[in-house]
């Protein structure tokens, strides 16, 4: 056992980097559950985007076209979910998984010529004189844009709900909308729209792990991510700045466990796999005892009965 | 003078049922114009169309002079139309001050629309802190941040569907002052209500909608209770008869009934004690929140009370939960229909299976005996005049009134020895009370005995042959009914046993 090889400064910026495929798609998610739509098809809508931004990096030769490609796959299929869910007035829960099972099917066909290949590299942003600090440098400042975006987008997700009157609009959408249609809020398009933001993310998502993260195309490469940034929204009380704690704190130990189970530590394999789950959910249980509760209309379908 | 609105032939037909038939009304500035209408008479489907929620098929709005016709709330709004809900279109989760900016177009920021909340609730006598979050407020609190919200917008039309049905008399009062001083400032009110009395204290004119045509006018102020109420129901209502049975023997006796409270914002029980007599009808009043839910949840068995407290016919009851009770002749029908007396997704035949399956034999060694359900549930429609399309028909999709109907018939039904009722005429429409509380006197007059818990005292007065009042979970010595005037009946509901206790 030597637990003196394992780098501290290493291992946070490894855990930046392997939360942000779960940050990305559970800040989505949380924004689509906070106006009132459970879309359990997280996992399928990162899948496709993994895809789309996979082949269109390699056929552009640029990342960042797949990254907005990766996106815009992800919506389009959210919109599938969109048109089930708020025009068919479908179940939501069936709808999602449905969702999740075509949108893994429909990558692996997508994907059946992109076996094998190696996609462009993206290259860190620069900061300059700020990644020669010592610790604080290679930890927060040598990182692929995307980390950052991730970042930015809990700051302006929370932003937005908190301070904005479109935030103030989508939250009371998601807690009463048979209330919000009385007051003439478009509970539909406004549903729609956070469905396809949740979508949006969820492809960015799985693109970072296609195209960053491992980086290469294997079918059903995003191995359950999606389904642990569904449970992060609940754990995390539906607040991003818990979603960004538990992607990190999950992102973390999952790291460290790698690096423990690297080091030759006593204690079985397992238990280490089984430790990031564990210990994520008790912390954010232990959060949410507080008496935050989840959006009023969450999952119920809207019908406007005149 | 050109009026405010008015309203020409306006028609709105839903399939199968035309829910307004060629109404027309006007209403000038400053009027309190009252809307006066049976269940489904087209009320609610009216004011949306003014609300700018439904579009007529047929017909002209005009506000003052100029043709109307919002496409959406906002476009109301805009008109200057504000519209306080039945039931409540609040945000549980959001604060009193996120609550009034969603219903406004341009709102400020929340900082100054806190300040502006304060200075309109401190001008109209509407206390009320931005801040609070609405899940906590009590329902008088939660009217106030609607009708709040609506007076920030500065309506020349302020439209309240049935806003009393929640509020206790003092809130009420409150209410009435508020709606006082705005028709005084040239603010027109439109009222729907079915409440008569409300109508006669404070509207001006009054429009009568019977099966969604317009039936009369009349200046409520100078017309009875009585002949509104024919208007509504186009029948001469028949009044309750009384039989004059002489009470037999005691069936329920309550002795020194205690107990805790449910819940943090329950009442606890306290030496609650009387003698109920076969074929009399014992009438309980008292403010809301005194304890009736408890006493009734006691009754029915829904919570067990320590022994020695209840006894049926001479048996110990304390002890035993609802459907030995049911079994056993002590039958109750809650107060709150969706939730606790029905269950609101279920069918009607379900919902009559529910409560009756005991004393119907409606199943068998734990098999549901389906056609002797719906048969039972056939029954209950047709002897209590509930109006649904059949017995598939999901107890939700029934109005209050008509639900009311089944949830009491049901109980009746069963051949109770023992009926507990509470509030069993709640957001009923006049005819519909008047046969509720005519099949509760056949039942007495039959040999059983009745306990009619209602925060109504006309009704308590007009069927009830013993009356007593909850104060804080106390029930005050039953006095009979005959001879007691408002000011006996005051003293025993604010609490006359205190005074008593003081003497001894």
């Amino acid at each position: 056992m030597d637990l003196g090889a394992i780098n501290p400064i290493l291992l946070i910026a490894a855990l930046m980097s392997a939360a942000t495929p779960i940050l990305l798609a559970a800040t989505g998610e949380l924004v689509a559950e906070r106006a009132g739509v459970l879309n359990l098809g997280v996992e399928g809508m990162m899948i496709v985007g993994a895809i789309c931004g996979f082949a269109i990096a390699v056929e552009t030769g640029s990342p960042l076209t797949g990254f907005v490609a990766a996106a815009a796959g992800g919506a389009v299929l959210s919109l599938l979910f969109a048109l089930l869910t708020q025009v068919a007035l479908a179940n939501q829960v069936a709808s999602g998984l449905a969702l999740t099972l075509f949108g893994l099917g429909l990558s692996a066909l997508l994907g059946q010529g992109y076996v094998g290949i190696k996609p462009p590299r993206m290259g860190d942003v620069s900061f300059g004189p700020l990644a020669e600090i010592p610790v604080l440098g290679p930890t927060l400042f040598s990182h692929d844009p995307i980390v950052y975006v991730g970042l930015l987008l809990v700051a302006g997700t929370w932003a937005v709900l908190r301070f904005t009157r479109a935030g103030l609009i989508l939250r009371a959408v998601g807690e009463n909308h048979d209330a919000a249609h009385a007051l003439g809020y478009k509970v539909v398009r406004i549903r729609t729209l956070a469905i396809m933001f949740g979508g949006a993310c969820a492809g960015l998502g799985g693109a970072y792990i296609s195209l960053i993260r491992v980086p290469q195309w294997t079918e059903g490469m995003t191995a359950g991510v999606g389904w642990i940034a569904l449970a992060l929204v609940v754990f995390a009380s539906w607040k991003p700045w818990r979603v960004l704690l538990g992607a990190y704190l999950f992102g973390g130990i999952t790291q460290l466990q790698l690096n423990l189970q690297g080091a030759g530590v006593a204690i079985p394999v397992e238990y280490l796999a089984m430790s990031p789950y564990i210990i994520t959910i008790v912390v954010l249980v232990i959060l949410s005892a507080d008496k935050s509760a989840a959006p009023a209309s969450l999952g119920r379908t809207f019908h406007a009965s005149n | 003078m050109t009026p405010l609105l008015s309203l020409t032939g306006l028609t709105k037909a839903y399939p199968g049922v035309v829910a307004n038939d060629d109404v027309s009304l006007q209403i000038a500035p400053g009027e309190v114009h009252a809307l006066l209408g049976e269940n489904g008479a087209g009320k609610s489907t009216l004011v949306k169309m003014i609300y700018g929620l439904v579009k007529p098929n047929q017909g002209e709005m005009r506000m003052r002079g100029t043709p109307f016709a919002p496409s959406e709330p906002r476009a109301a709004r805009a008109a200057g139309v504000g519209m306080v809900f039945q039931h409540f279109s609040l945000f549980d989760a959001l604060s009193v001050a996120e609550n009034i900016a969603l219903g406004m177009e341009n709102a400020p920021r929340l900082r100054d629309l806190s300040r502006r909340i304060k200075e309109v609730s401190d001008t109209y006598g509407l206390p009320l802190a931005p801040d609070r979050i609405v899940g906590d407020l009590s329902a008088g609190e939660r009217q106030r941040v609607e009708i709040i919200r609506c007076l920030l917008q500065d309506p020349k039309l302020l439209i309240m569907d049935e806003p009393t049905s929640v509020l206790t008399p003092q809130e009420v009062e409150i209410l009435f002052q508020t709606l006082r001083k705005l028709s005084g400032e040239g603010t027109a009110i439109l009222y729907i209500s079915h409440k008569l009395e409300e109508i006669r204290a404070l509207c001006d004119t009054a429009t009568i909608l019977r099966l969604g045509k317009v039936v009369g006018t009349c200046v409520p102020r100078e017309t009875t209770a009585r002949d509104m109420a024919e208007m509504m129901v186009g029948k001469v209502l028949s009044t309750p008869t009384r039989s004059g049975v002489a009470p037999g023997e005691v069936v329920l006796a309550l002795e020194g009934l205690s107990l805790p409270s449910p819940s943090a914002f329950g009442m606890p029980l306290r030496e609650v004690a009387l003698e109920l007599r076969r074929g009399e009808i014992l009438g309980i009043g008292g403010v809301a929140g005194n304890g009736q839910d408890e006493l009734l949840g006691a009754l029915s068995g829904e919570r067990r009370a320590p022994p020695g407290m209840i006894r049926f016919k001479g048996q110990e009851i304390g002890a035993l939960g609802p459907n030995n009770r049911r079994a056993m002749g002590l039958l109750a029908a809650p107060e709150e229909r969706l939730g606790h007396a029905a269950a609101p997704d279920m069918s009607l035949t379900e919902n009559a299976m529910l409560t009756g399956a005991v004393r119907e034999g409606l199943e068998r060694g734990g098999f549901l005996n389906w056609s002797a359900a719906r048969g039972f549930a056939e029954r209950i429609i047709h002897s209590f005049d509930v109006r649904t399309p059949g017995t598939g028909t999901a107890a939700r999709a029934l109005s209050g009134g008509n639900l009311q109907k089944f949830v009491i018939g049901r109980e009746v039904l069963q051949r109770p020895e023992v009926l507990v009722v509470n509030q069993p005429t709640w957001g009923v429409d006049a005819s519909a009370a008047a046969a509720i509380r005519q099949a509760l006197l056949d039942l007495a007059e039959a040999g059983a005995a009745v306990i009619l818990i209602s925060q109504d005292l006309d009704e308590l007065m007009e069927i009830a042959d013993r009356f007593a009042a909850l104060n804080e979970g106390r029930l005050s010595v039953p006095q009979p009914t005959a001879g007691l005037d408002v000011e006996q009946i005051g003293l025993m509901m604010g609490g006359a046993h205190g005074m008593e206790v003081a003497h001894v």
